[in-house]
This record gives structure tokens, C-alpha cells and sequence, in this order.
């Protein structure tokens, strides 16, 4: 508790169990909030929303066995995003280890694969030097998970406790300093272009580089696309902003990353859903990549140029050289860049509960710092479509691991961290029912946020897949139940079901002011596409545009 | 060179496994300073296979330094005991001879058994694996690859900061 303290930890997402309970009694002597899940996948959910909302690494407690095995999902998501969570996981005490204890699983085993660092320490004098290397490398370099995995045995060990101010691992580096040559070798190929876009990926949120990519876009007059993850890293109401580019990414991104002579990714890793079919994307145009991480470079494709560190560092060397050199921006690619915007942008929908309806209304309703997250499929990707973020920390949704269930405690973990603005997850019937019990947590700890369930009655991405790519045949997808509204009200939150965009607005705002979590339960359309789409295992260029 | 820990061999061959690189062959063992330890790993594929088995493996935090060794520059050796079949005092005095041109030795006799050791490189190995045939083999024990690099360069040349202690 003490080295969790030196971090700065206010807050705990958790479940107390047998082989962590002699954390949970010494929590009782410190200054620490105690957040109590119903289910340890939520408690990991919650600490990886808290981390995205706050910049700062959020921490969760699960006991052994079915306590550490129930945070697998919320640890793999956080590493697929490379969000910054500690676990904290009870053990058996060590003489029952590798004796199949009661409650015994390895999950120092079982997390390695989706941990950037695990650690068992041995004796509770290791504790503290592990919750330090813990912080440093869950929030350095590219983030992501770190879990703690300590006997019980070891939780009530009294040994004299060093608590040390600096850590320094021999085998990692986090922050590499960036080679002058690599930046060279990239300005060089810029300084070529005539119809250069950048990418903007998730790392750039993490290295807080919104500003340089926002000069650095200026000085080219390069169009900006973000991958999903990257969304809100660059201004989507700035007048070079292209959207979202990928399998349901914005029409303009996808058409002008095509059109590309070059293409500058910035903290991006050429995901699938971000390029479609690797060997086509931008297969004619030059790449430069810049990433903190350098394994991402030549993973899923062969770039020209790489430049690997910090992504706010790179930006602001590549413009120093740039702005030395004098770039001559394409005034013909500024003119194509309005004509596709002009062929392209989505038209306004007609009224009615249609999903792009209600998210806009959301966007309008909202503080421009208000935070949003998601769940996974349909709600994601209408979000994804139609919220227009502005800032960088404001979107929150599972874009690696692709988790359902995960908006809901995220949002709650962000609302810890952010009190003060609203936080509004946008679900599925499907989604929201996979951690549904968060409702009593967000309820009995007095946290409030708005749900707006976009509910249509099915498994509502699967279902537009079956209707796309296997001919119709429905095949497990129907949801019929429960029902939301009475569902909220029996966990003491409030639940509304409007059937109209102006109830639907009176319904939003009256959440907007209650202090109490609010379900919004919006029927809609269960043939509803979300449109633009690539079709699994295509190229940008095969877009569909409607059914 | 990785940090020398229980779990550390498991979190080397568990990427490999999910990354799906395919390990030929691997040796460890502790180093001149303890606290480190050295695998010697053989793996299989195209440069670019070897570019991001290099870059996993550094993500690893066990893992202090990887260095991809020159085949054109190294001291390879691989050990092997061999336990072959011997039907007759003929048999014995052939394998004896073959042993002795490979600069074998023989470690164990029975009525019906030999055991030779051999050492050298992976190639050496199989020349006399497939000599020992004939006679009929009855069980084999091989170490794997380990190598330096030639000359005086170490790996602690490259890479200084492993002299230095661990946490």
C-alpha cells in the first residue's frame, strides 16, 4: 500500500478474495478509494478507462485463481491498446505453489503473453522495488499492462521495506533517443512529395503529440487521417481532417490515402482494420513510419523511411529540418483534398432514431471535453463515424482486442478520473449486457454516466455480417431481452426509453443534469448497416458504400 | 543475454510460440557474471523473420541484449552422445575407428552397447549420426548449438552495460 502510495495511487478498482485479503485489510489504514467491482473483468475495464481518461496508470486488485482469470480479458484489451493498467493479483502462499492449490492458477503463465512485464516477487522485501518497476514500465515508452502477481504468504511477510526513489533495468530502454539520420532519410522523402497524407495513430495520443502533428500537417497542407485508435489525436473539425481511415473509416480518408504519393504514420501500427489488405495499401506510394515502439516497424508492412522514439520528439526535429529546407505545399492536392470532400461527405440523415441521428445529437448535447466511450461493433463504429472528437483524450473504445462489455466500466473509470465532465458510453443491447452488473457498482459508489444504448434486439455486428457475407442466415443473434429501463431501475439508476430524436433529446438532457446514472434505452432498426464498410479481407479500394 | 531468473526461458519460448517463429535450436547457461545468462538460439526464416525475432525479443524486460552472430564469424560446437548397438567384436572396432577420426571418445561399454561423445559442429553431428546408422542407434542426447563470436570482441564489448549489476 505504502509503494502504491509513492505512486501517487488515490483510487483501486477491485474484488477482495482469499489470497488477497491481507491487502484488502491493510487498504483499511490508507488514504486509497476503494472502487468495489462485480466481476474482475470490470475492475480492469474501469482501471484502463480510468488510464485513458487521466494520462496516469490505473490500478485493479483481484484475488487468485477465478479473481486473476476474470482480469485476462480487461489485461488483453489494455495491452492490444497499450493503455497503462497494474494488476495486482493475490497468490497462493508459496508452499502451495505448484500444488493445485485451492484457488490456485499461474498467472504469471497466463499473462506473459499479453503483459508488457510480469512479476512474482518472492518476499515482501521485493514489493516495493516490483510496484516500482510496475509504474515505470506499464506509463513509459509505449505503454501498456504490467501485472503483480504476490503470494499471501508474502502480503503478511514483516520485513524491513526499502522503497526505492529511481529504477533501472538493464533491458529496457523506453525511450530511445531518436537517430538525426533516420529523421534526415524521412525529411528527404517529404521534401519530394506533392500529395503526402499522415496517419495519426493512438501513439500519438500517448505522447501527447497533438500539436506537433497539428504544425506538421499545417506546414505540408497534408491531409489527416487517424487510425481508429488515433481518433481525436488531430482536430476532426479541422479543415485538413480526413477521418478515420479502415474497414469502417471515413469515404475521404480512404479515398485520399489511396491517392497518396506518400504516407507519414505517426504512432500506428498498420493494424488490418486500419489497412485492409496489407500488400495493396498504399502500395504505390512511399512510407515513413514513426513509431516509439521499434518491433511495429516492417511487422505488417515494408516502409521506406523509419524514425523510431517519442512521436512528439520526431515531429518537432522532422519540422525543424523542414521549415530549414522550405517545403512548396501542392496547391492541386489541396484542391482535390476539397474536391473528394465535396463528392464524399456524408449527407445529413433524415430524422427518425436512426444511430447517426442519435450520436450527432449526442456531439451536440455535449461539453466539447465531455468524454465518450464505446463498446464493439455497430454502436462503435456509428460512434467512430459520427461523434466528431476534437481533443485527444475524449474518445475511449477497445479497438484492438475488440471487447464487448468494455464501454460501460471504461466509462465509469473515466468518470473517477475526470469527475467534472459528463461521460457517456455508447452501447448495444448485445455489449452492454456482458458487463451490465457495473450498474451497481456506478450506482452504489455514486459515480454517474449516461448509457445510450443504440438497441436493435440483436448481436448487431454479427447480424449485418450474416446479412452481408452469409446471405441473410441469422444464425444466434437474436436478443430479446432484457429490458433496460426496468433493468436500470432495479439497480437504483434511471432508465428512459424514447421513441423519437426529440425524446430522445429530452431524454438525454434530463441525464445530462440528474446526478444519478442514466440507461437510455433507443430502439432502432434491426436491419440497420453501418455504411461505409470494407469487406473482410479487401483492400481499401473495395469499399461498399450501401447494401 | 537475459536476466538470470526463474520464468525467463518461459517467457523466451512463449514468444516464439505466439509470434509463430520456429526455434531450431536453443542452449543456455549462466555467464561469467552471474547474474545474467546466455541463450544461443537457431532460428529459421527470411530476413524479416530475423528483424522482428531480434526486435520481440528485446521488448522482453528479462532480455538484456540480442545480437544476431555471423555465421561466417563464429566458433560453433554442439555435443552429442550417441548410444549405438555393437553385435560383434567387428562392429566395436569400427565404431572405435570412426570415433577416433571424428575425435570422439568413447565413454561407455557393454556386451551390446556403446556410448560415444562427439563434439563439434551441427554438420560433424550428422555425418556421424549417419555413419552410426548402419550399426543401429539406440538412443541420442544432443546439447544444441552454443557459439562465440571470433576474435577478441565480446558481447560485452558491443553492449557494456551488461558488466554492470542488475536491481
Amino acid at each position: 500500500m505504502e509503494a502504491l502510495k509513492r505512486e501517487g495511487v488515490k483510487v483501486v478498482f477491485g474484488i477482495p478474495g482469499g489470497a488477497n485479503l491481507p491487502i484488502y485489510d491493510e487498504l483499511l489504514n490508507h488514504d486509497i478509494r476503494h472502487i468495489l467491482a462485480r466481476h474482475e473483468q470490470c475492475a480492469a475495464h474501469m482501471a484502463d478507462g480510468y488510464a485513458r481518461a487521466s494520462g496516469r496508470a490505473g490500478v485493479c486488485f483481484a484475488t487468485s485463481g477465478p479473481g486473476a482469470t476474470n482480469l485476462v480479458t480487461g489485461i488483453a484489451n489494455a495491452y492490444m491498446d497499450s493503455s497503462p493498467v497494474i494488476a495486482v493479483t493475490g497468490q497462493v502462499s508459496r508452499p502451495f505453489i505448484g500444488r493445485d492449490a485451492f484457488q490456485e492458477t499461474d498467472a504469471i503463465g497466463i499473462t506473459a503473453p499479453i503483459t508488457k512485464h510480469n512479476i512474482q516477487p518472492s518476499k515482501a522485501s521485493e514489493i516495493p522495488l516490483a510496484v516500482r518497476t510496475a509504474f515505470y514500465v506499464a506509463t513509459t515508452g509505449r505503454p501498456g499492462p504490467v501485472l503483480i502477481d504476490i503470494p499471501k504468504d508474502v502480503q503478511t511477510e514483516v520485513e524491513d521495506m526499502e522503497f526505492p526513489e529511481k529504477v533501472r533495468i538493464r533491458g529496457y530502454t523506453p525511450c530511445p533517443p531518436i537517430d538525426p539520420q533516420s529523421v534526415h532519410r524521412a525529411v528527404t522523402i517529404i521534401a519530394n512529395s506533392r500529395r503526402p497524407v499522415i496517419l495519426a495513430g493512438g501513439g500519438v495520443k500517448y505522447s501527447n503529440a497533438s500539436q506537433g502533428l497539428l504544425e506538421l500537417s499545417e506546414t505540408l497542407m497534408a491531409p489527416v487521417a487517424t487510425s481508429f485508435m488515433g481518433k481525436g489525436a488531430f482536430p476532426e473539425d479541422h479543415p485538413l481532417s480526413i477521418g478515420i481511415v479502415g474497414m469502417h473509416g471515413n469515404p475521404v480518408a480512404n479515398k485520399l490515402v489511396q491517392e497518396a504519393d506518400l504516407l507519414i504514420g505517426v504512432g500506428f501500427r498498420f493494424s488490418d482494420r486500419t489497412t485492409g489488405k496489407a500488400d495493396e495499401f498504399c502500395s504505390d506510394a512511399k512510407l515513413i513510419h514513426i513509431d516509439i515502439d521499434e518491433a511495429e516497424i516492417g511487422k505488417n508492412k515494408r516502409v521506406d523511411a523509419a524514425i523510431v522514439g517519442d512521436a512528439g520528439e520526431a515531429l518537432s526535429m522532422m519540422l525543424k529540418q523542414i521549415r530549414e529546407m522550405g517545403f512548396q505545399a501542392s496547391e492541386d492536392w489541396g484542391r482535390r483534398l476539397e474536391e473528394v470532400k465535396g463528392q464524399l461527405q456524408s449527407q445529413e440523415e433524415e430524422g427518425g432514431l436512426k444511430p447517426p441521428a442519435v450520436i450527432k445529437e449526442v456531439r451536440k448535447l455535449l461539453p466539447r471535453n465531455a468524454i465518450v466511450t464505446t463498446e464493439v461493433g455497430q454502436n462503435q463504429m456509428w460512434a467512430s463515424l459520427h461523434f466528431k472528437a476534437s481533443m485527444p483524450r475524449p474518445f475511449i473504445s477497445s479497438g484492438g482486442l475488440g471487447t464487448i462489455g468494455f464501454g460501460f466500466p471504461a466509462a465509469i473509470g473515466a468518470k473517477v478520473a475526470v469527475p467534472d465532465v459528463p461521460v457517456v458510453d455508447i452501447a448495444g443491447d448485445g455489449s452492454f449486457a456482458m458487463t451490465e452488473n457495473s450498474l451497481a457498482t456506478s450506482v452504489a459508489e455514486n459515480i454517474p454516466v449516461i448509457v445510450v444504448i443504440l438497441n436493435n434486439r440483436m448481436l448487431g455486428m454479427v447480424a449485418q455480417w450474416q446479412r452481408l457475407f452469409y446471405g441473410r442466415r441469422y444464425s444466434a443473434v437474436k436478443l430479446d431481452k432484457p429490458d433496460f429501463v426496468k433493468l436500470a431501475e432495479a439497480y437504483g439508476a434511471q432508465g428512459l426509453r424514447p421513441q423519437s430524436l426529440e425524446e430522445f433529446r429530452e431524454a438525454f438532457k434530463k441525464a445530462l443534469k440528474g446526478d444519478v446514472t442514466t440507461v437510455i434505452d433507443v430502439p432502432i432498426d434491426p436491419e440497420e448497416d453501418v455504411m461505409p464498410m470494407i469487406p473482410p479481407g479487401g483492400g481499401l479500394k473495395d469499399m461498399i458504400e450501401v447494401a | 543475454m537475459v536476466e538470470h531468473k526463474p520464468g525467463v526461458l518461459f517467457k523466451v519460448s512463449n514468444l516464439f510460440r505466439r509470434r509463430g517463429f520456429n526455434i531450431e535450436n536453443i542452449t543456455v547457461g549462466p555467464v561469467e557474471t552471474g547474474d545474467l545468462a546466455r541463450m544461443t538460439i537457431t532460428v529459421k526464416g527470411d530476413e524479416a523473420t530475423r528483424d522482428q525475432v531480434v526486435k520481440q525479443l528485446r521488448k522482453l524486460i528479462e532480455v538484456v541484449h540480442v545480437e544476431v552472430l555471423n555465421p561466417d564469424n563464429l566458433v560453433q560446437r554442439e555435443l552429442a552422445l550417441i548410444k549405438v548397438k555393437v553385435e560383434s567384436p567387428e562392429t566395436r572396432r569400427e565404431i572405435m575407428d570412426y570415433t577416433s577420426i571424428f575425435r570422439g571418445r568413447v565413454v561407455d561399454v557393454s556386451p551390446e552397447s556403446m556410448i560415444v561423445e562427439i563434439t563439434g559442429t551441427p554438420d560433424k553431428m550428422d555425418a556421424f549420426i549417419n555413419l552410426m546408422l548402419r550399426y543401429g542407434i539406440i538412443e541420442i542426447a544432443r546439447t544444441g548449438v552454443t557459439a562465440l563470436t571470433r576474435g577478441k570482441a565480446s558481447i560485452t564489448t558491443s553492449y557494456p552495460l551488461l558488466l554492470e549489476l542488475g536491481e
